[in-house]
């Protein structure tokens, strides 16, 4: 990780093609050093954060005035910082009998506070909670006392929890953890304090700075979906090829131990609903035998998405699972305890992550935390069953070989898709599609929860959600349109992007089929659409060209009255 | 350690906190002589100072030298000799 020295370095450098983002700061200890760090994290990133920050300790005066530089600035994230020292001083300042109150106050003005920036901003929230600071007033019994200031910044920081899960715009930025792993001594620097007001120690800003931006990037779309594992010294000690399966180090035995945590953590990872990989130097049938056979294995078959263990060379295997998953390499991580295959993979997949692994297994896990590779906003249900979908893809890809002619393939695959507007049950996989879709995605606008919520009540905006389900299992939801209108004769594609999965489906076409009749029942004669090129998108280039749309101007324009049905073998459900 | 080489030292240090190789130090020189020496600069400054001489200063040491000499005079006690 870099230095504040190196960070601060960055701002002198040019911002000018970087994708900008403006975020206002507003803290209630001096925030400086936070905003350089944060900008300069956000070069590394290739972001201009444009942050603005607000004068010392002016939470609420900007938020309540709805005349302050706050809502001029208009700011797409809104970070608060209020910092467990001047909690300290509040609780400080309360006579005994309030002692208990000081949490509920705090989550009464968090509330009071968020309300009023969603009146008045478009805007995500996000929120530092509280470092612990034990004022050794009552020694450990502190935590049997609810009056006690440890009590309350603990319940604080569990109600901060309870309230976020609540808001689909307020998320926290998790500082405390920050603090136990680093430890208080080098989070806090007493001399910096006092001379500064700043409670972050000049050695902790690229810490904070990194985690808050893993929020901020995965807010506009950056997130990990994919962890692809090396075998041998990775996913358990010992060569299997070389050992044999029965003495490969894994289960509750000596270092055997470190593998087997390594491996639950992993399978965590697969039931969040990231894709696990495994890419081994190996003869399949060898490789393959601990995760059918081995009585200590945690992970199994049925976990892995995309197994390839053979002989070639390890950035083709990883070039192979990206087309079996249609992902970006950005999205991926992959781990291996060869410091020489991690160079190679490194050097010749651009984007892909690749931790420097520590020498010995037993610190895999503890550096892996500290990293927080698989930052994410938002989870759904579906998630957990991406692996089985890949799977069945999988299947599906052989399957089709089998099929000389491609209509016959796909009608038997007996594909039919439910199509909905936005509701309260598909919001969030709606709001969660949106922050992942980067290939297919015709003109990558990010919507989050509230915005679709917002979305299914206006009266000039015409939701639709596709789910498709075919003989091998259900996809899910896929596919996502919303149509804005425009004026009386036109309606305008203002989203259009499908997951990748179902490429070559004729999704695009039951797509199609579907708007324009919902467009001609309504009274529209013409469907505008338009696409606004990405580093991702080129997929959908000619999307529209090919869907029969003719030119105009930078835009696409769809004539229904011409429009004829297209093939296409999905049913509706 | 001599003062003249915790001056040097001082060089690489300040360098870095500035990002300016050609800052120029003497034991007169104040805050007011150096671009971009601000309040800010300085409690980056002082961290680099403890952390390169592995050494500490009290919170209100931090606030009280009027020139380099000074800051350097303050180094070097704490140094072992």
């Amino acid at each position: 990780m870099q230095t504040f020295s190196e960070l601060k370095r960055n701002l002198k450098k040019d911002f000018s093609n970087l994708k900008k983002i403006k975020i206002a700061i507003l803290g209630d200890s001096a925030t400086q050093f936070l905003m350089q760090a944060l900008r300069g994290v956000g070069y590394e990133n290739g972001y201009d954060l444009q942050i603005w920050e607000a004068d010392f300790n002016q939470v609420e005066r900007q938020v309540f005035d709805p005349t302050s530089e706050l809502y001029e600035f208009k700011p797409e994230i809104v970070i608060i910082f209020q910092s467990a020292h001047k909690l300290l001083g509040k609780y400080n300042k309360l006579k005994p009998e309030e002692y208990s109150g000081l949490a509920d106050s705090r989550m009464e003005q968090v509330g009071n506070i968020t309300t009023t920036l969603n009146e008045q901003l478009k805007a995500k929230i996000i929120y530092y909670n509280y470092t612990e600071i034990n004022d050794s007033v009552f020694g450990n019994y502190a935590t049997k006392l609810e009056s006690s200031f440890l009590f309350q910044l603990r319940k604080l920081n569990y109600e901060l929890m309870v309230f976020a899960a609540s808001q689909s715009n307020f998320y926290i930025c998790d500082i405390s953890t920050i603090q136990n792993q680093s430890g208080k001594a080098n989070f806090f620097q007493s001399s910096v304090y006092i001379n500064t007001e700043m409670v972050l120690s000049l050695a902790i800003l690229p810490e904070v700075a990194a985690r808050t931006f893993d929020l901020i990037g995965t807010m506009s779309g950056t997130l990990k979906k994919c962890l692809i594992v090396d075998l041998d010294n990775t996913m358990w000690g010992g060569i299997i090829g070389d050992d044999g399966m029965e003495n490969i180090q894994v289960g509750s035995l000596g270092i055997g131990k470190a593998f087997t945590e390594f491996q639950y953590w992993i399978k965590k990872l697969k039931n969040r609903g990231i894709i696990i990989a495994v890419c081994s130097k190996n003869t399949e049938s060898i490789a393959r035998e601990p995760f059918e056979k081995h009585p200590d294995m945690v992970l199994h078959m049925d976990d892995i998405a995309v197994f390839i263990a053979n002989w070639e060379n390890k950035a083709d295997n990883i070039r192979q699972i990206q087309k079996i998953l249609n992902i970006g390499f950005d999205s991926m991580v992959f781990l291996d305890d060869n410091p020489f295959e991690r160079n190679m993979v490194r050097e010749n997949i651009p984007g892909i992550t690749v931790p420097e692994l520590p020498e010995d297994p037993a610190e895999y896990l503890e550096y892996l935390y500290q990293l927080n590779l698989f930052e994410t906003i938002s989870f759904s249900n579906e998630d957990a069953e991406r692996t089985k979908q890949y799977q069945v893809e999988a299947k599906r890809t052989v399957q089709q070989k089998s099929f000389t002619n491609e209509d016959d393939f796909l009608k038997s695959l007996n594909m039919v898709s439910l199509v909905e507007p936005f509701n309260k049950f598909n919001t969030p996989r709606v709001a969660q599609l949106s922050q992942r879709s980067n290939q297919f995605n015709l003109r990558t606008v990010r919507y989050t929860e509230s915005d679709i919520e917002a979305i299914a009540v206006s009266k000039d905006i015409f939701s639709f959600s596709f789910t498709l389900e075919d003989k091998f299992g259900d996809n899910g939801m896929i596919c996502v349109i919303i149509l804005k209108k425009e004026d009386e004769k036109t309606l305008f594609i203002d989203t259009w992007f499908m997951s990748c999965r179902v490429l070559k489906r004729g999704m695009e076409n039951f797509v199609l089929n579907t708007i324009i009749n919902f467009t001609k029942e309504k009274g529209y004669s013409f469907l505008k659409g338009e696409y606004i090129e990405t580093a991702k998108n080129e997929m959908v280039k000619n999307h529209y060209f090919q869907l029969g749309f003719e030119q105009s101007g930078n835009k696409w324009l769809l004539n229904t009255e011409k429009y004829e049905n297209k093939k296409c073998f999905i049913k509706i459900k | 350690m001599d003062r003249s080489e915790i001056l040097k030292q001082l060089h690489g240090i300040f360098a870095d906190a500035l990002d300016n190789d050609d800052v120029k130090l003497s034991n007169e020189t104040t805050a007011d002589d150096v671009e971009g020496w601000d309040s800010l600069t300085h409690i980056q400054l002082v961290v680099g100072i403890e952390k390169h001489f592995k050494i500490r200063f009290a919170s209100q040491e931090i606030q009280k030298w009027k020139n380099v000499g000074e800051l350097v005079e303050s180094i070097h006690k704490k140094l072992p000799s």
